[in-house]
């Protein structure tokens, strides 16, 4: 058992060396990044340097090239798939989209991971999923269709959704995409609240400064599929490299754009983009 | 100049036969891995706290073969008719229009019932199976479930090859009484035979085995149907766009792969 228990109480998710591909393309080339019980970890990054990529590899939804990806101590590829299910309830994610379920109300897709994974009572279900959706400020919405929310309503539902089983470790995808400031802002109260109320590990996956700087704990920064920096807000602010002031100060990067990479554009020489590996 | 160009033709043309015959392979393989991978879940799942539900099996049941009776029913009675029809009047040539029961009753029950049944379940069905898993692929949806710990072939795909897998011979068998019913009543209209007559007469030449290869064939069909419409449902790339191309693509396959193994399979029977 001592493989399977955590061995550092402190480190939730563990990566080494992690490399991954679409297709022939490399995507993310040997990242390590530790994320600490009880903290918001916000990774940033340009449009497509690898984040939502990265993200699902933090959920175990795709298999890395090369690398180890520990969640709650224990190596999520070499687990039987039974303990990979188990590990997997203690997992609560928004996606960039909500994801809901659109062929069930708001509160049969808040309740799902409960009639799935318990043996609750259908009112007990009801009355969690209330509660949840109290928190995020959707009481009353249960019987809607996710096509009549507004966007940031269905972010907030999944939220609800992701929360209902009390996970350990909480992740988001660009949680503020597509809103306006004002609902975005709540929602960054919202993370904010739970990891207060509850005590959770966040991971959130944007590219919105302002929101990264109000609640993360700690940053780290991916470019072109690797870590340009990791540490507190502080360190990123006062970080003396050009790079990261640059992108700080959303200074155009066009004069960086690779010679090679800009004549492969050019003349239009696309690698075959391989669906991932289910 | 010319030689090297036709040598060229000549390679690109066993490249892309090459290509072709490869893609199918791995389109099979994937069906095998679907079957496979189907087979575990209903059987395993129970163990790993995935049980297959079954209320999701009875909605779908509901979606394929219920709503489905109406519009099956109706082509099955027509099909049924025609056959008398044509029967009688090519019969007549001959003056033995009185055998048409024979030919009716044998192409009702182990072809034209099958082969209708799939075909229109495989257009409603089908398409409906490739769009909503190919929606719920771009939504992010299969992860979403992924991620919650609930596996997605044992939450979706189990219970539509079930539901599909009931559900298109008892429609089949519908469609064989319907039709002919529906040509029992025309040639009680054209020949003056009693609908008794027409039926006696069926049950006297149709043996058990008709009945069974009839059957066993829509069961065949349905299995085939609903693992088409999984897999492009699954498949699907790049938004709204890959979600329509994958439906078009899923009917093509079905009808297809519906009316060879039909073939293949009236061949092997009948050998
Ligand atoms: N399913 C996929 N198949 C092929 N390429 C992909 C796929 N998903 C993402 N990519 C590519 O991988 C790169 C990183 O994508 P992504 O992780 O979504 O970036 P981000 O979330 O930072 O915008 C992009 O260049 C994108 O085109
Ligand atoms: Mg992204």
């Amino acid at each position: 058992m001592s493989d399977t228990e955590k061995p550092n109480a402190k480190n939730v998710i563990e990566v080494r060396g992690l490399v991954t591909h679409y297709g022939t393309r490399q995507i993310l080339n040997g990242v390590d990044v530790d994320i600490n019980e009880g903290e918001i970890m916000v990774i940033m990054g340009g449009s497509g340097s690898g984040k939502s990529t990265f993200l699902r590899h933090l959920m175990a939804l795709q298999r890395p090239t090369s690398g180890v990806i520990k969640i709650l101590g224990q190596d999520v590829w070499k687990l039987p798939q039974k303990k990979l299910f188990e590990l997997r309830k203690k997992l609560g994610v928004t996606f960039q989209g909500g994801a809901l379920f659109s062929s069930m109300t708001v509160g049969e897709n808040i309740m799902l991971p409960l009639y799935e994974h318990t043996k609750l009572d259908r009112l007990t279900m009801q009355i969690m999923a209330r509660m949840k959706l109290e928190v995020v400020d959707l009481a009353g919405f249960e019987d809607l269709m996710p096509s009549e929310l507004s966007g940031g309503m269905v972010k907030r539902a999944a939220e609800a959704r992701a929360v209902i089983m009390d996970p350990r470790i909480l992740f988001f995808d660009e949680p503020s995409a597509g809103l306006d400031p004002v609902v975005s802002s709540q929602l960054d109260d919202l993370i904010l609240r739970l990891r207060d109320a509850m005590g959770m590990t966040i991971c959130v996956v944007t590219h919105e400064l302002e929101s990264a700087f109000k609640i993360a704990d700690r940053i780290t920064v991916l470019d072109k599929g690797s870590i340009l920096f990791t540490g507190t807000v502080e360190e990123l602010r006062n970080h003396p490299s050009d790079r990261i002031q640059n992108l700080l100060n959303r200074r155009s990067e066009e004069a960086e754009i690779d010679a090679d990479e800009y004549l492969r554009r050019l003349t239009g020489d696309k690698e075959e983009a391989e669906g991932m590996p289910r | 100049m010319v030689e090297g160009s036709h040598q060229n033709l000549a390679a690109r043309f066993f490249e892309k036969v090459g290509r072709i015959c490869v893609s199918a392979l791995e389109e099979m393989g994937r069906h095998g891995v679907m079957i496979g991978e189907s087979f575990h879940w209903l059987f395993l799942g129970p163990g790993m706290n995935q049980p297959v539900r079954l209320g999701a099996v009875f909605t779908e049941m509901m979606e394929i073969g219920v709503r489905a009776i109406g519009i099956i029913g109706i082509m099955a009675a027509a099909i049924g008719a025609m056959l008398a029809i044509q029967g009688i009047y090519s019969l007549k040539i001959f003056g033995a229009e009185g055998h048409v029961v024979v030919g009716v009753a044998f192409s009702m029950v182990r072809e034209f019932a099958p082969l209708i049944t799939g075909i229109l379940v495989a257009g409603r069905s089908g398409s409906a199976l490739s769009a909503r898993l190919g929606t719920m692929k771009i939504n992010q949806e299969l992860d979403a479930l992924e991620v919650m710990g609930i596996n997605p072939v044992r939450f979706l795909v189990v219970p539509s090859l079930l539901a599909s897998l009931v559900m298109v011979p008892v429609l089949t068998f519908m469609s064989m009484v319907l039709g002919l019913y529906a040509a029992a009543l025309y040639v009680n209209t054209a020949l003056g035979m009693s609908m008794a007559a027409f039926f006696d007469q069926t049950i006297d030449v149709l043996s058990v085995d008709d009945l069974i290869h009839g059957l066993s064939k829509a069961a065949i069909f349905g299995v085939l149907f609903a693992l088409i419409g999984v897999l492009n449902g699954f498949l699907v790339k790049g938004g709204a766009e890959g979600v329509g191309k994958a439906t078009t693509r899923s009917v093509v396959q079905c009808i297809s792969a519906i009316v060879v193994t039909d073939m293949l399979f009236a061949l092997v029977a009948t050998l």
